[in-house]
Formats: structure tokens, sequence, C-alpha cells
């Protein structure tokens, strides 16, 4: 068993994976998803993987510790850590190896957090059953690492629930975890994705902070370039289970040899380019005032006003919690508003949705996050799309048919191969680009997209922006497009609000905006978006502190 | 469509196509009843308690009938009530489960209590206490135990409508201002539709069963009508001889419940979408 002084030399190959071969089980068929990638990590490395989802990153990773997920199975290759053939080795050699020199950190740590159990608790299971240290030392050290993982309070922080501590701080907790046996290998498997940015500034320093201090090997997995270009040395660009590049942070950022690398680099960078509608002097939408809570205890909307006007983009920007989504339900009535009005082309719109008319429903449409649960998977994309052309225009039968294939086209899918198929014949992208034809179909004015990006791969994101913009162009409908994410509001809105705990912090024309002097917070959420730099975060960190 | 159904028996467990051949089986005895019986459902044929033999098969019971013949219209007469009662139940249940869920509020907390309410009496002493009141011809026999048992199926069909009321198609259908009736038809009930198939199958042993214990208590299906619980009723004393006569329609029971009992569990394995860990 290694302790923190037994551990081998930097520089030494701690993990090697030769040729690995992993199949993925799929409508009772085996199917290779890993086509003998090669992996070689030395101690102290950071080592990125990086590519789309199916790109077979996480398996990978996974399968340094010799395992793999229910449903898949290693077929081919060689792994090899610290000597030990982890392909041969029986389960209770791996099972001593993982946890105490091999550990994992997932994506989601609130799902990953027993709820019924103490932080400290959790904590101390691991090293006390592997028999590497006694519970008071394990407590001691938990103390420790909670207070170099900079989580406040470290004293007590330990003896909360999981629900009673931050996503951020639970995932901080969770790299303490992995770290409580000072393993030689962490995995990170996307760890800092389902965050916000400002968090993920603090998660990132904290995690490559505590990795160089114990000098541990770590694979990183991600699907942002520019998060992997602040933590790892080394990156392997990943598709489809094949290694599209594999070479250092720096060079490879500097110089992509690859189009597919170009191309995740390149991301982010779409802009509007078309003029857009001037403003008219009768706002499209205007919210007035507009206060709003669940069940009356908490406000979550205070007096917020917004005027959207025709052919325009607003971009409502914001942490989760800031009440973003709420005011879209609050405009679409599915939260009738304590106080305020919503006024459409100068019309007061019922608060509630029950008392508005079809064609004050008609116009106004939305778009969802999850295109996965906003299509029904019993019916067809020609039921989907079909519906409210039937429902609010009246159409029927080859004059349906016939428009149902005309938006298909508007959305760049051949209406031959989609229009008989179900949602799960689908992608994540054709799935959302259906929710948008079924948006279109009711001819809206306004369409409220709702993170309607955040669930793709960054390619495909930034393939329905560029529709999205299209079809803005070609039919001049307004969007009222809510997110978190400031590289999708740099590309496509006209003007930002800036949301902060049902606020209102600050909100103009994106130009306004997006050049200084900002409001506090805008700056903030400005300066937490990780750039393709690899000295973003130490430069940003400095300067933060320094400023203090 | 039949190729597809011969590739899923071909993969489909042996229990399942036990369970498939039993269910068939005693589809096709209940429906030709009257071609493959000798005699006449309640025709006295002999003396009574005639023992096994060439005229009567499997001898003759309490007044003489054909045991044979009542054991065949016995299927016809229990399944078909169990049947109805089972749609019934279903109907019902899975209506009011659907617009509690749907419409929630004060609605849903008024279906639920009501059912609380009904589901706080034990079922077999409350259909009893019923059935005297009424009477029990079938109609009543039918409807008594159907809606004791939507109880049951409220609460399941409520429990799986809500897990499907909170995803955004339902919402986008709401926010397109669709009424109460097509967000349970179009959009609830085809997402709903696996554990209540499973449900089904369940239940409709469950009210088998119950239909049976009621007739051998005397208060289900009335005589002079063929009934499998009434027959180990009627017949019972024979045990007391060493004749095994009367637990064939206790075994007719038992082997038509394991029979639905099997296509119900891969029925469910195919569609919860557990697969066997390898």
């Amino acid at each position: 068993m290694s302790t923190e002084n037994g551990k081998g030399a930097t520089g030494e190959v701690l993990l090697e994976m030769r040729g690995l071969r992993i199949e993925g089980q799929a409508d009772e068929q085996w199917q290779e998803i890993v086509h003998g990638v090669d992996v070689v990590l030395r101690r102290g490395e950071v080592l990125g993987l990086i590519g789309e989802s199916g790109a077979g990153k996480s398996t990978i990773g996974i399968a340094s510790m010799g395992y793999a997920r229910p449903g898949c199975r290693i077929t081919g290759g060689s792994i090899v850590f610290d000597g030990i053939d982890l392909m041969t080795a029986s389960e209770e050699t791996k099972r001593q190896l993982r946890g105490s020199r091999i550990a994992y950190v997932a994506q989601s740590a609130a799902a990953s957090f027993n709820p019924a159990h103490k932080l400290i608790d959790q904590f101390t299971e691991t090293p006390v059953q592997h028999g590497v240290k006694g519970r008071a030392e394990a407590e001691a050290d938990a103390k420790d690492l909670y207070r170099r993982l900079q989580l406040p309070e470290p004293e007590t922080i330990g003896f909360r629930y999981p629900h009673q501590v931050s996503g951020g701080q639970l995932q901080r907790a969770m790299t303490a975890m992995a770290m409580a046996c000072r393993p030689d290998l962490i995995i990170f498997d996307e760890p800092t994705t389902a965050l916000d940015v400002t968090t993920q500034i603090e998660v990132l320093a904290a995690i490559k902070d505590v990795v160089h201090q114990f000098n541990t090997a770590a694979i990183y997995i991600t699907h942002d370039l520019a998060v992997v270009a602040q933590m790892a040395d080394r990156i392997m660009v990943l598709r489809y289970g094949d290694l599209i590049e594999e070479g250092s942070a720096r060079e490879m950022l500097a110089a992509p040899k690859q189009d597919y690398t170009r191309q995740l680099l390149a991301v982010r960078s779409f802009r509007k380019e078309a003029e857009t509608a001037p403003a008219q002097e009768t706002p499209l939408l205007k919210v007035e005032n507009v206060s709003a809570s669940y069940a009356g205890l908490v406000m979550v909307l205070k007096n917020i006003d917004l005027e959207i006007h025709k052919g325009r983009t607003v971009a409502v920007v914001g942490e989760s919690g800031s009440g973003k989504s709420t005011l879209a339900r609050a405009i679409t009535g599915l939260l009738p508003p304590l106080e305020g009005r919503v006024l459409f082309r100068g019309e007061e719109l019922p608060p509630a949705l029950a008392q508005r008319s079809q064609d004050q429903l008609r116009r106004l449409q939305m778009i969802y996050q999850m295109p996965d649960t906003a299509l029904n998977p019993r019916q067809r994309v020609r039921d989907i799309i079909g519906r409210p052309l039937g429902f609010y225009l009246g159409l029927k039968g080859r004059a349906r048919e016939e428009r149902i294939r005309e938006l298909l086209r508007l959305i760049e899918l051949e209406p031959e191969d989609f229009i008989d198929r179900y949602p799960g014949e689908l992608s994540g992208g054709q799935k959302q680009r259906i929710c948008i034809a079924r948006a279109l179909a009711a001819e809206p004015e306004l369409i409220i997209c709702d993170e309607v990006t955040s669930a793709l791969d960054q390619l495909v994101a930034e393939e329905i922006l560029k529709l999205l913009q299209r079809l803005q162009d070609e039919l001049h409908v307004s969007y009222l497009f809510i997110t978190h994410d400031l590289a999708t509001v740099k590309a496509i809105s006209d003007e930002i609000v800036v949301m902060l705990q049902g606020e209102i912090v600050e909100q103009g024309p994106k130009e306004e905006v997006l050049a200084p002097p900002h409001h506090d917070y805008t700056d903030l959420l400005l300066s937490s978006v990780p750039e393709m730099d690899p000295d973003w975060l130490e430069n940003l960190l400095q300067r933060r502190r320094a400023a203090q | 469509m039949a190729a597809a159904v011969t590739n899923l028996l071909k993969k489909s467990p042996w229990s399942a196509r036990f369970g498939l051949l039993v269910v068939f089986a005693y589809i096709f005895v209940a429906v030709f009843a009257p071609v493959l019986t000798p005699y006449g459902e309640s025709e006295i044929v002999g003396s009574e308690f005639e023992p096994w033999g060439e005229t009567f098969v499997l001898g003759t019971d309490n007044l003489g009938r054909d045991m044979l013949t009542r054991l065949v219209y016995g299927a016809r007469n229990t399944i078909g009530i169990a049947l109805a009662t089972t749609c019934l139940a279903f109907f019902v249940g899975t209506l009011f489960g659907f617009v509690a869920a749907a419409v929630g509020g004060w609605i849903d907390q008024l279906l639920a209590r009501i059912v609380d309410v009904l589901m706080a009496i034990p079922p077999l002493i409350f259909a009893l206490l019923i059935l005297t009141i009424v009477g029990t011809s079938v109609p009543a026999l039918i409807i008594v135990i159907g809606i004791l048992d939507s109880t049951r199926v409220f609460r399941l069909s409520r429990a799986v409508a809500m897990n499907v009321v909170v995803m955004d198609f339902v919402e986008v259908a709401r926010l397109r201002g669709e009424g109460l009736w097509w967000v349970i038809w179009r959009e609830v009930l085809p997402n709903t539709m696996a554990p209540l198939v499973a449900e089904f199958g369940l239940r409709f042993c469950f009210v088998f069963l119950f239909i049976s214990a009621l007739s051998f208590l005397g208060l289900g299906i009335q005589p002079p009508t063929a009934d499998w619980g009434s027959m180990v009723r009627d017949n019972a004393t024979l045990i007391t001889f060493g004749d095994i006569t009367p637990l064939l329609p206790a075994g007719a029971i038992a082997l038509l419940t394991v029979g639905v009992n099997f296509v119900v569990d891969w029925f469910l394995h195919l569609t919860s979408g557990l697969r066997d860990e390898h």
C-alpha cells in the first residue's frame, strides 16, 4: 500500500493502457465504442480527455480502474497500473486498489453522495475500510483537506448533510473524499459541468491546487476545451471512440493539427452579423414591475421590467437560482405574477394561462432546455409538428402535411427521412430542431428559449444558434433567450438583461453591457468564462487576489 | 408485424411461453365450451358423486352433473366475469387516477381521500356486506368488485401519471391551450401503458381469486351457473374420502394464475428496460 512518502518518482509511468477496446450493448447487440486507444500517464501528470458525448472519454477514464459500466465490457488491450495488470487481476485486488490508490470524482456530486449520511462520515468510510487510517485520524485529515480545498468553516462543514451545502461545495467535498487515501491517480469525470461559471472557477482552482500539492496524477474528462486547458498538462482529443489528436496542452491550443480540434477551438466564436430590426415605438412584449413567488413564500422575482421589440433578441443571463426561468413562467402564465403586468403589443395579457385566448397563446411559444423531455416519446414527428398546425390554424389533410414538410425543410431536416420518426430515433440536436419546428408551426411572434443549447454538445449547440439566427432573419420572430452561458449571449443577443437573486442588476444593448465599466456582478460573470488560454485561470486568480 | 411477433416469441423465456400457452388454452376452452363438452352445463346426467370412468371422465358432482363439463363451463363463466370486472376497475381507476394527477389541487386531494376510505375497509368483508344488501346477480358482482379494485388501480395510475405530467411535453401541451382530455388521452396515457398493462395482468389474477373466494363463500356466481370457486365448496366433502376431484377446479384456478403471472413478468421485463446483469 502506498503512503505519501512511499510514492514513486515523478515522471515514472503510472498507468499504461494499450490498444484498449471496449464494447457497449445497444438493443441487445454488442458494438465497439472504443477502438484501440493507447493512454499513458506518468506520476504527477494531469491528462485531459476531451470530446463530445459518445466520444468514449468517460468509458476510457473508468477503464483505467479496470472497470466497465453495466452494459459495457472491455474486450481487448492491456491495462497496467503501477505494474499490476488490471485485465487479469482478481476482483479482490481491484477492490483494494479502487478508492485507496485510484479514486473517482463523478459529474454530479449531488447524486453521488448518500443523502442520509453526513459528509465527514462518508469521507472517513474509505480510509477506515481500506485500513489506511483510523477514524479519528481520518476526521482530522478531512478537516485539513476541506481547508486546503477552501471550503468555508472546514472544522464543522463535514458535520452537515449533503443537502445542506451548495453544489460547488459538494463537488469540492467529493474531491476531498477522493483524496482521502492519497491515491496515485484520480479520475475527474466532468466535475464542473453542472456548476455555474462563477462556482466552476472556485472548484477548478481548488482541484488544481490540491492535485499539485500532493503530486497526484489525474485524468480530467470534459467536453470543454477551455476548461481542460486550465487543468491538463497533456490533452487527448477523442471522437467516436478514436484518438484524434494528442499533445501537450500549450502546443495543441497554439497549433492544433487536426480539423476537428480546430473546430473545437473555434467554438463559441459565432456572432450574429445582420443588422437587427430597429426598436419600434410599441414593444412586442413589455414586462412591467412583475414580482412572483412560489406558494407565496420567497419572492423569486422582484420588480422586473423589460421590453422586447419585434425581430430582436433579448438575452436574460444569470446563475441557477437567479429567477430567470421563473421569469419565463411568469410571462407564459404558468406562474401568475403576484403583481405587475405583462403587455403584448400594448395589450395586457391575463396573468393566468387558463384565461388567455387561443390567439394570445399562439403568439407566444416556448422551447425547452431538455429536448428529451420536451417531446412526447410516443408521438411521431408528424404528430408533434402537426398538432399546433391543426390546433391553432385549423390545417387539415394535404395542407397540413405540406406545411409539416415545409417546416422540416426550414429547420434543415429532410422531410422524407424524419416525418415518420419517433423522438427516440433522433439525436439531441435533431430533437431540439423538432422543438423549434413545433414552436414555429404556431407562427409565433415571440419565442422564449429556456437554456435551449445547454444540454447539447458544443458543436451541435452552435448549429442550433445559427439556425435560430437564420430563422430570425427570415421570419422576424423575437426571442427571449434565457441562458447561463455568456458565449451564447455574446453570439445571439441584441440586448442583455443580467439577473441576480430575482432582480435585474444591469440591462441594456449588448455593446453597452459587455463593455466596461460593468456592474460588479456582471464583471464577475464575464471574467469567469474560461478562455482557451492555459494561463487564464492563474492570471485571473492573481488579478482577483490583487483586487481584494 | 407478424415477423416482429415471431421474433419476440423466439427470444422469450420458457416461462413466458408456458404462460402464453396456458392463457391461450384457457381462452380456447372458454370460447368453445359447448363444442368441447359432452353434456349441458347444469344438466343432471347421473347419480351423485359418481367416480371417474368411461361415461363421466372426471365423475359427477354433488347433484349428479358431469364434472368435466362443469369445469369447462367454469372457465367460461369465471374468466368472463373476471375480465369484465378488471376492465371496469381499470376504466374507473385510470380515469380518476389520471384526472387527479393532471388536475391536482383539491380534486386530487378529494379523490385520494375517498380512495383511502375505501381502501381502509377490508375488501372481502366490504364485498360480502354490499353483496348481501344488493343481491348476488352477475352485474352486481362485477360492479362491486370492479369499484373496490379500482381503488388499487387509482393509486398506481395516479403515481405513474404524476411522473409524466411534470414532463416538459405536458407543459408544452398546456401552454398550447390543450384541454384536460387531450393531456390525459394523448400525452399521459401512451407513456404509462407499460406499468398499466402489467398491472392489468396481476389485477386480473386477484379479481379472479376474489370471485372464486366469494363463490366458495356462497356470495359469488350463483348456481346453477358453473364456477370453480363454488365447485370446490360443493364437492369439498369428497376430500374426506381421499378423492382429489374437488382439487381440480382449485388447480385450474392456480394454473391460470401462474400462467398469467409468467406472461406479465415477461411483459414487465420487456417494457421496463430491465436487463439481466451479465
